[in-house]
């Protein structure tokens, strides 16, 4: 905050170092505000009217923070029992960033040629947008058990399709909205005067879209993909839900959500675990921004 | 020509660490197998209303026991979960048979899904409901006025019937949306929660009261047993697809075969409830040690002992889950069901043949001289 005015435009700037003490630093006060309530903040929580603005502050409703980490390294139980609780949890979220990767995966290569679709026919953006706008009006909880219905019924020689394989094809249908609408965005964003020097060199569509919209089209793409991570990871854990895909985090969010009375701390691990999930998609997608940073001119958001 | 080079090393790039991400899934099947390996067996699938847990301990104990196996079948074992709805996965043809409650399943039924109870596994219910002692609430008259907890999705009706017995108007108590756990009763959001004998009701022996720094134990609570006021409903049964019993004679042997090695498996369940408590567990149910065994012996406690022999279909019992159906409305004012269900609704067919063979083999299927083990909870199940 005390940063010289002439300093904050030039975020590359600044140190990395800076940055991840400033990260902690925001985590630190997160966990100073929620003890801080916990230990100030009345029993019943803060209620106007019939409603509840503001959590009770029992340790069933907030338990400790350092009971939270505590959890993490006491046994597992069930068929896990002697894993410590932080093991398991990371070997769901390795699962789950695995699902959602597929998906995202999967979403992408969608996304992107539903995009190059609708930019090359302007009768395919008029009939295939408006559908696309629709797909995502769609509950999951209604499309998840048609997924898993339709896909135990594909099997192909010695291919069967497994219940995680729909759990992916969930995420990707929540990943290819933003990559079609930012693409397509991005596509299209060349000015016209590039677009004609290109039709005047007699450039091909082919190679207009490789080396003119394409390009072009990252700094649009980027935002978008960030989106399309965080919708994976989101469809993913949501489906596991839906549809009791094994070995998750969604799933274990439930089982654990079983002992919330009697370990109300324990629920958090799982938690814990899809934080993890979201912060390593949005790690991958700032690396792939760096690999991509040739062509970042001037972000726009998604 | 140099921007295309750049371009297709950062999709490189992207293919391979995105690559590198999705290596992590190949490793975990997300597949709930327990089948066994076999020449000659029949492949058949079984769906699960939940997760893994000792409510199905029977089926379990049958696969790794080898029960299926005995009888020429390869069980598969498919789990539930929170949008899976056992009866629709059936008629769709993706399982053979599902295990559901009957209430639930009487709705799909007028609504066209042909479908049979072949074998009522659970011949009580387990349904309850659960107060603090100084509530002062022992029977259905007393929860009027009160805070009253369900889950609902056909969970209520038990308790609407109840109500309804001791005149109790729905508009007289506040009906709270219930979650999984137990926390909106132990806040005392909730004066009387709906607990499973055998799950949510050991959730809350498994906590700690905080007034005096131990486990909270079964004398601080009142339950109201629905099978005492007379308003239970038939609970888990083996439900097989209706039209495929009548046109296909080996469906409906390896229903017979089946119900056999199920009933068999559930009598495994009876007399070694700590094995079967851990089959459960290593099917992956990750519910703790003291918990697993409560759930085991508490569901053997709805099977054993059996008025007519396990999966017979009591025609009192039978009667009275429809009478309830047809005539407690919900908050709504709807009905599960509006007109007396099908015939094919239920059969007794194929649970006799079982039952007869099980008794020429000498396993014991009424279960007369059950006795229940004694289970002490440990905190948080563990």
């Amino acid at each position: 905050m005390t940063a010289s005015p002439a300093r904050l435009p030039r975020r590359r700037g600044n140190p990395v170092a800076g940055r991840v003490l400033l990260g902690a630093a925001g985590v630190v006060l997160l966990v100073v505000i929620w003890e801080l309530y916990k230990a100030l903040g009345p029993a019943s929580g803060v209620v106007i009217g019939d409603l509840t603005v503001l959590p009770r502050t029992t340790d069933i409703a907030m338990p400790h923070v350092w009971d939270m980490i505590a959890t993490l390294f006491e046994p597992a139980s069930g068929g896990r029992k002697g894993d410590p609780v932080w093991l398991v949890v990371a070997q769901a979220a390795a699962f789950t960033l695995g699902v959602a990767a597929v998906g995202w995966i999967v979403g992408v290569v969608v996304g992107m040629l539903l995009a190059v679709l609708m930019q090359r026919f302007r009768t395919a953006e008029s009939a295939v947008l408006p559908w696309i706008i629709l797909s995502q009006t769609v509950p999951l909880i209604a499309i998840a058990p048609l997924v898993r219905r339709w896909g135990s019924q594909i099997s192909v020689g010695d291919f069967s399709w497994e219940n995680w394989m729909s759990v992916a094809v969930i995420a990707s249908y929540l990943a290819f909205f933003p990559v079609s609408i930012g693409a397509l965005r991005g596509l299209n964003s060349p000015d016209a005067n590039h677009v004609e020097l290109f039709r005047s060199y007699g450039a091909g569509w082919w190679r207009t879209l490789v080396t003119l919209r394409l390009p072009a089209s990252v700094p649009y793409l980027l935002p978008a993909l960030r989106l399309a991570a965080a919708n994976a990871v989101i469809g993913t854990v949501v489906a596991e839900v839906s549809i009791g895909l094994k070995g998750g985090i969604g799933r274990m969010i439930l089982e654990y959500a079983q002992q919330a009375s009697s370990d109300p701390a324990r629920t958090w691990a799982p938690i814990f675990g899809a934080i993890a999930v979201g912060l390593v998609a949005a790690g991958f997608i700032a690396l792939l921004g760096v690999l991509l940073r040739r062509y970042r001119r001037g972000e726009v958001p998604a | 020509m140099k921007h295309s080079t750049r371009i297709i090393t950062g999709v490189g790039a992207l293919a391979v660490t995105a690559l590198a991400l999705a290596g992590c899934s190949s490793g975990g099947s997300g597949s709930s197998t327990d089948s066994a390996s076999g020449g000659d067996l029949t492949p058949v699938s079984l769906q699960l209303q939940w997760y893994s847990q000792a409510q199905f301990a029977g089926y379990y104990a049958a696969a790794s026991q080898g029960y299926y196996e005995d009888e020429g079948l390869d069980v598969t074992i498919l789990e539930g979960a929170a949008d899976i709805v056992p009866i629709d996965v059936l008629t769709s043809g993706d399982a053979d048979f599902a295990i559901s409650w009957v209430p639930k399943v009487l709705g799909s039924i007028e609504q066209g899904a042909a479908v049979t109870d072949i074998a009522q596994i659970f011949e009580r219910s387990g349904t309850t409901q659960i107060s603090m002692k100084d509530a002062g609430i022992t029977k259905p008259a007393d929860l009027k006025g009160k805070t009253v907890g369900s889950w609902g999705y056909g969970n209520e009706w038990e308790l609407f019937a109840g109500m309804n017995k001791a005149d109790v108007p729905l508009g007289d108590i506040s009906l709270v949306q219930q979650a999984f756990d137990m926390n909106g009763f132990l806040a005392g959001d909730i004066q009387a929660a709906q607990a499973m004998t055998y799950n949510e009701y050991a959730q809350v022996l498994e906590t700690v009261n905080p007034a005096t720094g131990s486990l909270y134990t079964p004398e601080d609570l009142n339950v109201i047993d629905w099978n005492d006021q007379g308003t239970a409903m038939l609970q888990d049964a083996i439900w097989a697809d209706s039209d495929k019993l009548a046109s296909d004679s080996a469906y409906a042997d390896t229903a017979v075969k089946f119900i056999k090695a199920s009933v068999k498996g559930w009598a495994y369940a009876r007399d070694n409830a700590e094995d079967a408590a851990k089959i459960v567990t290593d099917a992956g149910s990750q519910l703790g040690e003291s918990h697993q065994l409560w759930m085991t012996n508490e569901v053997n406690k709805l099977i054993w002992p059996s008025t007519s022999g396990v999966g017979m279909i009591n025609q009192d019992q039978w009667d009275q889950t429809v009478s309830i159906a047809k005539g407690t409305p919900n908050e709504t004012g709807a009905t599960i069901i509006t007109a007396d269900p099908p015939e094919t609704a239920y059969s007794n067919e194929y649970v006799e043949k079982a039952l007869t063979e099980l008794k020429d083999e000498g396993v014991d299927v009424m279960g007369a001289d059950y006795k229940p083990i004694t289970v002490t909870l440990k905190e948080n199940g563990q």
